[in-house]
């Protein structure tokens, strides 16, 4: 630690003794002072965080078991699990919130996850011009949710976009349907909208696990006769395991919290078919003000994202 | 790891008479010649299922930018037939007008460019002074505060939106009433609301602490002995050398930032303070000519697009570099 103090000074101290207690003194006042600037420096970040962060984790706790709204002259008043009774027991849309949710997620994780490794493999490939296809796929990602969903709200229009190519890809034989204002092809034209602009970033995530392999593993595999299966199978997959953790973990969270295109495309119908718990928080803390009830379900949210998270960071590293 | 995969080919080590041995070669010449056209084959056959997804991810947003530029009875014409991607027929601005004429679009995008701004801006600053001290001075309580920022990390926006209307609401502003300042409840309806809450960023601290832990030490201590403060070594060392960082965290702020959707429209009312994106929802709402809404989804996609084409190497390397969390 000492040592390149005194290459840049070596002739400031002539005498050892008294340059090894004018170190030590130094350092010991260079880690007071170290203190104190630290304290400085993460005072600001830290104080937001614990405003903006902290603080609204602890009121999710806390508000969850009162009966908070928005605005009301009122101090909120506890009353303990009757947010969560009723959310079970009396509020069918809450239950029908938690069913799509996990549909949603339950059908973008694993299609998501795989399309995006199928294209990080085809982008990965030695050929001319692959980076400009790797941008051409992230575009989606760098547009705006919002942008994304009023787009395909008028390609999936009765006479939109969407049935007008389906229509000319099978030569008429697939009928076209109003997809968002039936109750069977709303959330599936919303997973398929949702994927769309979601999978570029998950491509490039398993493009940059797939470029930490060596390429000599392949060399070694190809030497031993083994086939394009064979490669993936045994070098390519065990190499991404830190990566499919990652990927899964960020998909599941993303997905669970579906709402944006809920909010923009379908406000939840029809009959419930697309609303989430998300969309079903806001409506129910926000829009109708009972902020108790909102905190609730936002919790009821957030403990599924957490055991999920666990219970998948668990299982992956059981098979290390 | 390639010890378990069958061994293909003839076994080696054998050499056979010469006949045998022409007869190898010839073969082993055939193969490589095989091999060569296969692999060109494969090459072309490679292109095809790539240009297919680029189509699948082009087509939705050249129709948007094509179908802002034409009078709505053509757009609705023109879906059933390849012009519906091609820039054809009866083409002018007069949707992007439209949209000017209708809502304060210039005033969304304006509040958008502000709260973006401030959010990165003073994100880069607070979040890499915070990265600086956690990564390289020594104190009590780093190593914990470090845990505790990383451990906050699984918490998403949505699970804390509804709690933190309701915290906002109750925070102390300073409002001005008759030219006199007066101490007021709530933070509803005012650009700080939109700005404050994501300065400070858990995943930017990180990425900052992480990559300032990558330079040595000794920069540090060759400072110190010259009289250097340490916020001038943070200021004069550190954050030069830390060019890649900075940008990766400006690029990961600055998407959500441009994009913030949930929060503005529960914390904005007033019009005058709306950004971008919930401008444009209510937009949506009032207004079913597909044409004017083309041009508006248009409008506030085409500057992030040209910087994305502009700096896809930074963006990509930036998403990326996110992946390490993991």
């Amino acid at each position: 630690m000492a040592m390149p103090a005194q290459q840049i000074t070596p002739h400031a101290l002539p005498d050892d003794d008294a340059a090894a207690t004018g170190r030590a003194r130094r350092r010991a006042r260079s880690a007071r002072e170290g203190h104190r600037s630290a304290y400085w420096m993460v005072a600001p970040a830290t104080l937001l965080l614990l405003l903006f962060l902290v603080v609204p984790v602890l009121l999710a706790f806390g508000l969850s078991f009162t009966n908070a709204r928005l605005i009301s002259p009122n101090p909120p008043r506890f009353v303990g699990l009757d947010n969560f009774v009723r959310a079970f027991t009396s509020d069918p849309t809450f239950v029908r919130s938690l069913v799509n949710t996990f549909v949603f997620a339950a059908v973008v994780v694993p299609l998501q996850s795989g399309l995006a490794l199928l294209m990080a493999i085809l982008v990965n490939q030695k050929l001319r011009f692959v980076t400009w296809f790797r941008v051409v796929y992230f575009i989606p990602v760098v547009t705006s949710i919002v942008v994304i969903s009023i787009l395909w709200d008028f390609m999936y229009q009765r006479d939109g976009l969407v049935n007008s190519i389906l229509d000319t890809l099978t030569f008429g034989a697939v009928q076209g349907t109003n997809w968002l204002g039936n109750t069977s092809t709303a959330l599936p034209a919303i997973i398929v909208l949702s994927i769309w602009q979601a999978v570029g970033f998950h491509m490039i995530i398993w493009l940059s696990g797939l470029q930490t392999i060596p390429e000599e593993l392949y060399e070694a595999a190809r030497m031993d006769g083994a086939n394009a299966w064979q490669q993936f199978k045994d070098v390519t997959w065990p190499g991404l395991r830190s990566t499919m953790v990652f990927i899964l973990v960020t998909i599941t969270i993303q997905a669970l919290g579906l709402f944006v295109q809920i909010d923009v495309m379908t406000q939840g119908g029809p009959r419930d078919s697309t609303t989430t718990l998300v969309y079903h928080a806001v409506q129910q803390g926000y829009r109708r003000q009972e902020t108790g009830y909102g905190a609730a379900i936002s919790l009821i949210f957030f403990v599924i994202v957490l055991v999920i998270a666990l219970v998948q960071r668990w299982l992956t590293r059981e098979k290390d | 790891m390639s010890s378990d995969t069958t061994r293909g080919g003839p076994p080696s080590g054998r050499l056979g008479t010469p006949d045998q041995m022409a007869a190898r070669d010839a073969e082993r010449v055939r193969s490589a010649e095989e091999a060569a056209r296969r692999r060109r084959r494969r090459k072309v056959v490679g292109y095809v299922p790539m240009v297919l997804l680029a189509l699948f991810f082009l087509f939705p947003l050249v129709f948007m930018f094509v179908s802002s530029l034409k009078p709505d009875a053509q757009i609705l014409s023109d879906i059933d037939s390849p012009q519906a991607f091609l820039p054809v027929g009866d083409i002018s601005l007069d949707n992007y007008s439209g949209v000017f004429d209708r809502v304060p679009v210039a005033r969304f995008i304006l509040n958008s460019v502000l709260v973006t701004t401030l959010i990165v801006g003073l994100g880069v600053i607070v979040n890499s002074m915070a990265g600086f001290a956690l990564s390289r001075l020594e104190w009590s309580g780093r190593k914990v505060l470090l845990t505790v920022i990383i451990a906050t990390l699984i918490v998403p926006f949505e699970t804390i939106a509804i709690p933190m209307v309701y915290w906002v609401s109750k925070l102390p502003t300073i409002v001005m009433e008759n030219g006199v300042p007066m101490y007021d409840f709530g933070w509803l309806n005012s650009y700080h609301v939109q700005i404050v809450p994501f300065i400070a960023n858990a995943f930017s601290i990180f990425l900052f602490t992480q990559y300032f832990s990558t330079i040595p030490k000794s920069f540090d201590e060759a400072a110190r002995i010259d009289g250097a403060g340490w916020f001038t070594i943070y200021r004069r060392i550190i954050v030069p050398l830390s060019g890649p960082a900075f940008a990766t965290v400006a690029i990961l702020t600055f998407l959500p930032a441009w994009n913030q959707y949930l929060w503005p429209l529960m914390v904005v009312q007033q019009e005058e303070l709306r950004p971008v994106m919930v401008g444009m929802q209510y937009f949506f709402q009032i207004n079913p000519a597909w044409g004017e809404v083309m041009a508006y989804t248009s409008l506030i996609t085409l500057p992030v697009l040209v910087m994305f084409l502009a700096f896809q190497r930074a963006f990509v390397s930036s998403i990326a570099s996110s992946g390490v969390k993991g």
